[in-house]
């Protein structure tokens, strides 16, 4: 199904030993995982383990207690969203942080408006791309007036996803970027993932579902307790190996 | 806030959605218009003379001017209750500059041309520097705007009363009080002239808006709606410039005029007074902070930081120096309207502004701004001091007892509101 990872070079991106506590609880704890060009890495455990947290600190959105962060081996200090953005990380949060009483252009833009040469909105231009972006990614949508507030999950997301893909991310972080779709949502989710894992962008996909674990994932890393269980390739492992790994919290035997 | 139109063939209803005109707005232009006429009944038609009109535009620009600046504090969720203590400061600073630092201090003689310059730069740099003070105690240090700025209620009241020893300074210099009304007025050509350009302005936006719609191929108005909104904006400005024109200055004040150029006044000579400069300087505000909340990259965070904090700081905005840039605006507007505030009274006094911080945030609030965050506009705002200008005036005009006045007023700044929210929840999402 999918061709397999050239994993001998430099990682694309590199966590290693990645530490952060709330007030004395460890939400995540000494965790490494890594990411190698047009590979998808699935990050899959309990509510509450601590996997959108260890990737809120790829993201800017928190700053890792310890840990090291390195970008195509090297080391780089990401202590806000500006920094991950000009690092090409674009991330689709699980709450789609999206400005609700703005338009859709607006917010794919928010941060990185298009401007007219004296320096003022352009947008127009701006609705012009979304227009293009989105006829590409969710033919259906139309309400490009509307603040996002009243658009249905399902166009909510394609508009964080327009987001991402828009400005020409290397490194995308989704987390449950399904959770609120319908199956025909899901399945062109599902098609894009692997339409940007070809063009060689590296994907951290948080996930419950282990079956699209299975399907789009080369690799899975699973958490539980804000710890990491371990990581396996999917080509290696059944979908009960990845459940008894996030129930027990154990990795399976043959795959260890 | 952007009102392009959606998708192409969607079905027209009424001839305000033809306009694409915001129903709200007109609701409180027809809110005005109506107060204005009962007023005008009740008063035997002495609420709607030039004269009147005149004196109610330019009773309003202080707060005006305070109120677009305190939309932008509103909508980013937070609130501003210094405004009023802020511009007493910067009133104290600059009476101070012109009578006692220049003259005393430095030698500069009475009367010298660089003195209102330099008093009023002096001012707006305390009253950014104050402000932009605040933002960094609610953006970097996240103490509540409302306790930062109740204590800064106090303390630059105070300030403001350290500054002159509490005492009344006055008379200023006769340059800045150009910035109070009637003792700075455009006269009727230069009004015409402003009035033509404004108009002339105003149309090409339309126009060229319209163009840049056609560009990218988004649908447009039809013809006849877009020159129709031309007309009747063209026709609204002109309308004004006429009746503030058609205000006479007193003859006694036009003899004193020739007399003091040493001439003798023609028999039947009449003048009117025009545009008064403040209240140019007010609609240079609004057309300054118009552009800025919906043309440019910091508008753009004010109102996505307002609609959604977490989104705006997650999409790279840096909303700590946001809230300082916010507030440090706030100080500046209100040292801007201290200018206005103090030359309108021709000296700075202990109480100057006291109270205005509520009467510019009911007027932010009646023009729309919703204290929940996200939603506001300038325009808004700037009728909503009118508004509650008028209301004020009116009653005065009438005989209303000062108690019962601002009984009325502050029912209405809750009925707007109320009434704000029962057309939210009708008109769906907004
Ligand atoms: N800002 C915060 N302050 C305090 N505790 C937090 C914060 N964010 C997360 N936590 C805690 O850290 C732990 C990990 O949370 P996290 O959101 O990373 O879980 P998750 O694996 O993404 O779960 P889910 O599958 O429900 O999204 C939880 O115990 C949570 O309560
Ligand atoms: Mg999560």
């Amino acid at each position: 199904m999918t061709t397999p990872i050239d994993r001998t070079g430099t990682p694309l991106v590199e966590m290693r030993d990645i530490s952060i506590a709330f007030g004395g609880v460890k939400a995540v704890d000494r965790v490494s995982i890594d990411l190698y060009p047009g590979e998808v890495v699935g990050l899959l455990g309990h509510n509450g383990a601590g996997k959108s947290t260890l990737i809120k600190c790829l993201s800017g959105a928190y700053k890792q207690d310890s840990g090291d962060i390195l970008i195509n081996g090297e080391k780089v200090t990401i202590n806000n969203p500006r920094d991950a953005r000009a690092y090409n990380i674009e991330t689709i949060y699980q709450t789609l942080a999206l400005a609700d009483n703005l338009d859709a252009a607006s917010n794919l833009f928010l941060g990185r408006e298009l401007v007219t040469p004296l320096g003022f909105v352009d947008e127009a231009r701006m609705e012009a791309e979304t227009r293009k972006i989105m006829g590409r990614l969710n033919p259906n949508f139309r309400k490009f007036a509307a603040p996002v507030k009243a658009l249905s999950g399902g166009q909510r997301q394609s508009v964080a996803i327009a987001r991402a893909v828009y400005f020409n991310a290397r490194i995308l972080i989704m987390d449950e970027p399904t959770a609120a779709l319908g199956p025909q949502e899901t399945r062109m989710v599902a098609e894009l993932i692997q339409e940007l894992k070809r063009q060689g962008l590296g994907i951290f996909l948080i996930e419950h579902d282990i079956h699209a674990v299975m399907n789009l994932c080369d690799r899975a890393s699973v958490m539980k307790n804000g710890q990491l269980v371990g990581t396996v390739d999917v080509k290696d492992v059944t979908d009960d190996d990845i459940l008894g790994m996030i129930i027990l919290g154990k990795k399976p035997a043959k795959a260890a | 806030m952007a009102e392009a139109t959606s998708g192409a063939g969607a079905p027209r209803k009424s001839i305000f959605d033809t306009l694409e005109l915001d129903t709200r707005l007109l609701g409180m232009v027809g809110a005005f218009v109506v107060l204005c006429l009962v007023f005008n009944v009740v008063t035997d038609g002495r609420f709607l003379t030039p004269r009147n009109i005149f004196n109610l535009t330019i009773q309003t620009v202080s707060v005006a001017i305070m109120a677009t600046g305190m939309v932008f504090v509103i909508v980013t969720r937070h609130i501003d209750l210094s405004v009023g203590s802020l511009l007493a400061t910067c009133s104290a600073v600059m009476a101070m500059v012109q009578t006692v630092v220049l003259p005393q201090g430095l030698g500069v003689e009475l009367g010298n041309p660089v003195i209102a310059p330099v008093a009023i730069v002096a001012g707006l740099i305390v009253g950014t520097a104050i402000g932009a003070f605040n933002g960094w105690l609610v953006g970097y240090l996240s103490i509540p705007a409302f306790i930062v700025t109740l204590g800064g209620l106090l303390v630059w009241r105070n300030v403001a009363w350290y500054l002159t020893n509490g005492q009344t300074i006055g008379p200023l210099d006769e340059t800045f009080q150009l910035f109070g009304g009637t003792n700075g007025t455009l006269g009727e050509t230069w009004s015409w002239i402003i009035g033509a350009i404004a108009a002339a302005a105003a149309v090409w936006a339309i126009w060229a808006g319209r163009r840049n719609k056609q560009s990218h191929e988004f649908p447009v108005k039809p013809l006849w709606a877009e020159a129709l909104l031309s007309a009747l904006i063209a026709g609204a400005i002109l309308g004004f410039v006429a009746v503030l024109n058609a205000y006479q200055v007193p003859e006694a004040r036009l003899q004193r005029i020739f007399e003091a150029r040493g001439e003798v006044m023609p028999a039947g000579y009449t003048e009117g007074f025009g545009l008064p400069i403040s209240v140019l300087l007010l609609i240079l505000v609004a057309v300054v902070m118009t552009i800025v909340a919906r043309k440019t990259r910091l508008g753009r965070y004010i109102f996505a930081t307002g609609g959604n904090p977490d989104a705006a700081e997650l999409s790279g905005v840096n909303t700590r120096l946001l809230t300082v840039k916010i507030f440090a605006l706030m100080g500046f507007l209100c040292a801007l309207s201290a200018v206005v505030a103090a030359s309108r009274l021709t000296f700075h006094s202990n109480d100057i502004g006291t109270l205005d911080e509520l009467r510019v945030i009911a007027a932010a609030v009646i023009g729309g701004t919703a204290l929940a965050g996200g939603i506001g506009t300038i325009h808004g705002a700037i009728l909503g001091a009118l508004i509650m200008q008028s209301l004020q005036s009116g009653m005065a005009m009438v005989g209303v007892d000062a108690p019962f006045q601002n009984i009325v007023v502050g029912i209405v700044l809750v009925a707007a509101v109320l009434i704000d929210i029962i057309y939210r929840k009708r008109a769906g999402v907004r």
